[in-house]
């Protein structure tokens, strides 16, 4: 971390104040006007088209390849298969010895005739357009010898396994007290099984990949949210260094965790590029995304809450089954936050795989708490019920004081504050206990609410930030901005810091020439890149100081003893003052720059002595059709503790993003795996249901005012993915008051409510 | 997509005898749903024949009182005509409950009508199904079926049918004009149009190779309540589990007469007949709207997934009749 003797510019000490106000999106003009250049937009002279071909069945091993007739079509010029591919190191096992090397591992592409999963990579038709490859790719003839997959979880679960640790390296269980022995005295208790199924990330914009070597090395245009990530998997792919892997990633159309790693698009395009010597471009369709580009997996959790008779919980069970490829783990850590959200003294957490025969499950927004708090936090719901509670009073009855495993204090933690505040807002106590006691002609309305816990995180990374002799700043580093508003807070952060506008900033990313961030994933972006930015800007300041005060052509000669201030485009030094542009171009009119770094936060002494979450409370009103079972989401409210907020409206969209996330877990996203073909049945956008605008109805965000000077230089939490955490299961809730129905298997399709609600007199 | 051959039809005779010219020919006019078949090689026609600007668009009166409605209208102008509005309100609630707005921008009517089922089998070219190969068999059978029909299917093929306007189309006794390639014409009611699968699954509808359809002529409104109810698993932009088009005629405090269309549970526009009958001088009660119900569905066949298509749709059925006799 760089040392810096200049004060925190806070926007409560400072005049220009821009980090915490609501402004627009820097990028946003160019966005809605077509300018930004999305990864398949990059235009280079003679690029080719790449179109995949997929395999017809799940598991099995290609006997025979007949591409001729495909080679005929005018304008192919190349097809790439097991048979011809360059050769590219194995695979690897299941288990990667250590977390990182998930994202640095080889990801061979048409390295085998063994078919793993149903519409794997087959074969790579190259051509002079899109069209003739599509067109070749679609005459190519291929033979299987097949083999009988395993697909089934429920039929498995007495077959799974313990894995050695979950996603992001938590421990696999935890246990804590006598959970057997409480749960099984406990006076009030829910023993519940939920499912969630195969859901899919669908970002707008599709894989995609421009490669373009020249001589050694290539540059990889494509659609990342982690650069390095993508650099080093494609280096250990292709079996070169890093340094000759450039990634270049500057606008993302949406990721949500599945543009971690490098995919099919990006290897086949850097192979194929190098084969032929000329550009060439690869994109997944949107049908491939499914097969190809990571999901999360099917579950079955099962928890269990023990109570005593005032509604205080003794005992805690939260156990997890997961569907897993069978060649490469992936172990979400469904029941992590179950560690940290409600006191109890006897606590029993577990994690379990079933393999089956797909590609690997990848990491999808809010990993661990989206399925996870969808059971849990209706399963507490459940327990209020039975205990004749209103679920905000048994919540609140179950606030730690500290963190109930870790035993730590918390950083922050206004979880009670969401809940009353929210409650207050919409109205709680509109809601009836007994369900089904609300109606509107022959609709049924229901009140749901649930709790949101997400972790805080901070992923190593630098910053590199310059100001010339006009006064410009410009800010470089590897970050993303894959539609979260990261460009913006960051200009907000140097623009602060130099006291100049937002006008006078730029900030440059997506490139991996630029100093290496942690990039955009685990809600970390903002505080990891936004700090290092800090620190840079700092450094920056400092330099700029020094040279103030020793340059004979300063003003500032000598003025040591009084901290100095960057605002209005000077530098005010007790009754001193400077101006910024012209003083840089006297003293530097080269310009000067700076570096600053920001450490992971699990190698800092803040992360091992506080419990850091951002927290949250959600609310949703819904209405049921009594005659067909039809849900519709009426209203959310969301409030929420996530530390100091950046940038209200930016922070407002990814909040009000998640909400809708929750009504699509909710009430419609569901892939459904067809057992005996190994294949997701509606992998395409008019059969896998997300909500649409009609969906989406009235709803509503809140900030508490909150500033966690544990958390990070900015006082902020990650907030990007808080949204999503137990919004499901607060409409989830709602449909339950509404109907008396409940129903623990996702999504809450109508005909899952129907059988439970009686006809009515017309 | 495989290469093809595309040409612009200067009239209706020379658009019917270039498609009847070339087997592997097909007409396009909207392409909302041919083109995403051809990119997935589910349909490959060799030949275009684009009949998107022949002057089939206009909407006109016709002698008997009704509506001749040209082929190429397209579906959102067809929903805000105001002649449809005010007589055929129905067919504008159905057109406005289907697919998006910039869908229905370009989808034209007879397009509409013809459009392929949405089977998610029949859509992926590595799955068996009759329809798009025969004889290869049916994966939605024994598979995930829930969109599928409950009515009117088979053994080789258990599609439905999509269009929501063509449901109102058939509760009122709407007909199709068609031009065949040798410059005849005939008429089609919109309810016989589509054929069901039987043995051959692949043959959909009652048109012949080049025959075109050049308008769709809705008789002089019925009297009574007009409604359109379509059940879907969001708000918009998913097609109908269970549709019901109904029109009821009051007479003091019985039923007159009612038709009953549905959709989202067959292989065509279901008219089920009985349970007009049914309602047919019945007083108008929950007795006789649940009798209707009933008998609409008395055939029906569930295929697992898809079983509570039966309970829904006859309780759709139910409330959109309660709903039209009572003008709830």
């Amino acid at each position: 971390m760089t040392e810096t003797t200049i004060p925190e510019n806070r926007s409560s000490e400072t005049e220009t104040g821009l980090v915490g106000q609501p402004i627009a999106r820097v990028d946003g003009s160019l966005k809605v006007t077509g300018h930004a250049t999305y990864a398949y937009e990059h235009a280079v002279n003679g690029a080719a088209y790449g179109y995949i071909l997929g395999a017809a069945i799940a598991k099995g091993r290609i006997v025979e390849i007949d591409s001729s007739e495909a080679e005929k079509m005018p304008g192919v010029l190349h097809i790439m298969t097991h048979r011809n591919a360059p050769a590219q190191p194995e695979f690897g096992p299941a288990v990667t010895p250590t977390v990182p090397e998930v994202f640095t591992r080889a990801r061979p592409m048409l390295n085998s005739d063994r078919v793993r999963f149903y519409d794997e990579p087959i074969a790579l038709v190259v051509a002079e357009t899109f069209e003739t490859a599509r067109a070749a790719a679609g005459l190519i003839r291929v033979r299987y010898e097949e083999e009988r997959g395993a697909f089934d979880l429920s039929a498995r679960i007495a077959d799974a396994y313990t894995p050695r640790r979950t996603n992001a390296g938590f421990e696999t269980d935890s246990e804590i007290g006598d959970f057997g022995g409480a749960f099984a005295a406990a006076p009030v208790k829910v023993d519940a099984t939920y499912r969630t199924p195969y859901e899919h990330h669908n970002p707008m914009e599709p894989h995609a990949t421009l490669a373009v070597w020249s001589g050694d090395e290539v540059t990889i245009y494509t659609s990342a949210q982690t650069l390095a990530n993508f650099q080093a998997g494609l280096a250990s792919t292709l079996g070169i260094p890093r340094e000759r892997v450039r990634i270049v990633s500057p606008f993302i159309g949406g990721g949500f965790g599945s543009k971690l790693i490098v995919h099919a698009d990006g290897v086949l395009a850097a192979l194929a590029a190098r084969v032929l010597r000329r550009p060439v471009k690869v994109a997944l369709t949107r049908q491939q995304m499914f097969a190809n580009a990571g999901y999360r997996a099917e579950m079955v959790q099962q928890v269990r809450l023990g109570a005593d008779r005032d509604g205080r919980l003794t005992s805690i069970g939260h156990d997890v089954w997961s569907a897993t490829s069978g060649f490469e783990e992936f172990c979400e850590q469904t029941a992590v936050f179950t560690r940290s959200l409600y006191a109890a003294p006897n606590r029993l957490t577990r994690h379990r795989l079933v393999p089956v025969d797909l590609n690997r499950g990848e990491w999808m927004r809010s990993p661990g708490e989206a399925p996870g708090m969808l059971a849990f936090e209706c399963a507490m719901d459940e327990l209020a019920e039975r205990l004749g509670l209103d679920p905000i009073e048994l919540r609140i009855r179950n606030e730690p004081t500290e963190d109930p495993e870790r035993g730590v204090p918390f950083s922050s933690r206004n979880l009670v504050a969401c809940m009353r505040e929210g409650a207050r807002r919409f109205g709680w106590e509109r809601r009836k206990p007994t369900p089904g006691s609300i109606r509107e002609g022959r609709k049924l309305i229901g009140y749901g609410m649930a709790a949101a816990i997400r972790p805080n995180y901070i992923g190593a990374g630098t910053a590199r930030v310059a100001i010339d002799a006009t006064g410009r700043v410009t800010a470089r580093l590897d970050m993303t901005d894959i539609g979260t508003g990261t460009y913006t807070i960051l200009t907000q952060i140097a623009a602060e810091s130099f006291g100049v506008p937002t006008a006078a900033v730029k900030v440059e990313l997506g490139d991996s020439r630029f100093p290496r961030t942690a990039g955009s994933g685990g809600s970390w972006g903002a505080a990891s890149a936004g700090s290092a930015l800090h620190h840079a800007c700092n450094a920056l300041k400092e330099r700029i100081m020094e040279a103030a005060r020793s340059s004979d052509r300063s003003p500032l000669r000598g003025a040591n003893d009084v901290a100095p201030i960057f605002v209005g485009g000077e530098i005010r030094v007790g009754d001193r003052s400077v101006g910024l542009a012209d003083f840089i171009g006297r003293i530097a009119p080269d310009g000067m720059e700076a570096i600053g770094t920001v450490a992971a936060a699990r190698d800092t002494e803040s992360y091992r002595a506080y419990s850091q979450h951002s927290y949250g409370a959600h609310f949703a009103e819904v209405a049921v059709d009594s005659d067909t079972g039809e849900i519709r989401t009426r209203r959310m409210l969301s409030v929420i503790g996530a530390g100091r907020i950046l940038n209200p409206k930016t922070a407002r969209s990814q909040i009000l993003g998640g909400m809708t996330w929750g009504i699509g877990a909710a009430l419609m996203e569901e892939t459904v795996l067809d057992p005996r073909y190994g294949h997701f049945v509606n992998h395409d956008l008019a059969e896998y249901h997300v909500p649409v605008n009609g969906d989406v109805a009235d709803m509503e965000v809140v900030f508490l005012e909150e500033y966690d000077d544990k958390a990070n230089p900015l006082g902020a939490k990650g907030l990007g993915e808080l949204g999503v955490c137990g919004a499901g299961a607060a409409i989830a809730n709602a449909v339950y008051n509404a109907t008396g129905v409940r129903v623990r298997e996702f999504p809450i399709t109508l005909d899952k409510v129907l059988p439970g609600l009686p006809v009515t007199a017309i | 997509m495989q290469p093809f051959t595309y040409v612009r039809a200067n009239s209706v005779n020379e658009a019917a005898a270039a498609v009847a010219a070339r087997p592997q020919a097909k007409f396009i006019s909207g392409g909302t749903n041919l083109l995403d078949l051809m990119k997935l090689e589910v349909e490959r026609p060799t030949h275009l024949v684009d009949i998107s600007r022949l002057p089939l668009d206009r909407i006109e009166e016709t002698p008997e009182g009704g509506l001749r409605i040209g082929a190429q209208v397209r579906n959102s102008d067809l929903a805000a005509e105001p002649r449809v509005r005010s007589r055929y309100p129905m067919l504008s609630q159905a057109l406005l409950a289907g697919a998006s707005g910039q869908i229905r921008n370009k989808a034209s009517t007879a397009g509409n009508l013809l459009q392929r089922t949405r089977c998610s089998y029949f859509y992926d070219r590595n799955m068996p199904c009759n329809k798009r190969a025969p004889g290869s068999g049916c994966a939605a059978l024994g598979g995930f079926n829930r969109m599928h029909a409950v009515l009117g299917a088979s053994d080789a093929c258990i599609a439905v049918h999509p269009s929501d306007m063509a449901v109102a189309m058939a509760a009122l006794d709407a007909a199709v004009e068609t031009t065949l390639p040798d410059g005849t014409q005939r008429t089609i009611p919109v309810g016989d149009l589509s054929r069901l699968p039987g043995s051959t699954p692949h043959v959909e509808t009652a048109l012949g190779h080049g025959e075109m359809i050049t308008a769709v002529i809705l008789p002089p409104p019925p009297p009574g309540r007009q409604l359109y109810r379509k059940v879907r698993d969001r708000a918009s932009y998913a097609f109908a589990l269970v549709s019901v088009a109904t029109i009821v005629e009051k007479s003091g405090d019985r039923i007159q007469s009612a038709r009953i269309a549905l959709g989202g549970v067959a292989p065509k526009p279901w008219r089920p007949m009985e349970a007009e009958y049914v309602l047919a001088g019945a007083a108008a009660a929950d007795a006789a709207f649940t009798e209707a119900a009933e008998s609409a569905l008395a055939g029906a066949v569930g295929r697992g997934s898809n079983d509570f298509k039966i309970p829904l749709a006859k309780r759709t059925i139910r409330q959109t009749l309660a709903a039209a006799v009572e003008g709830v």
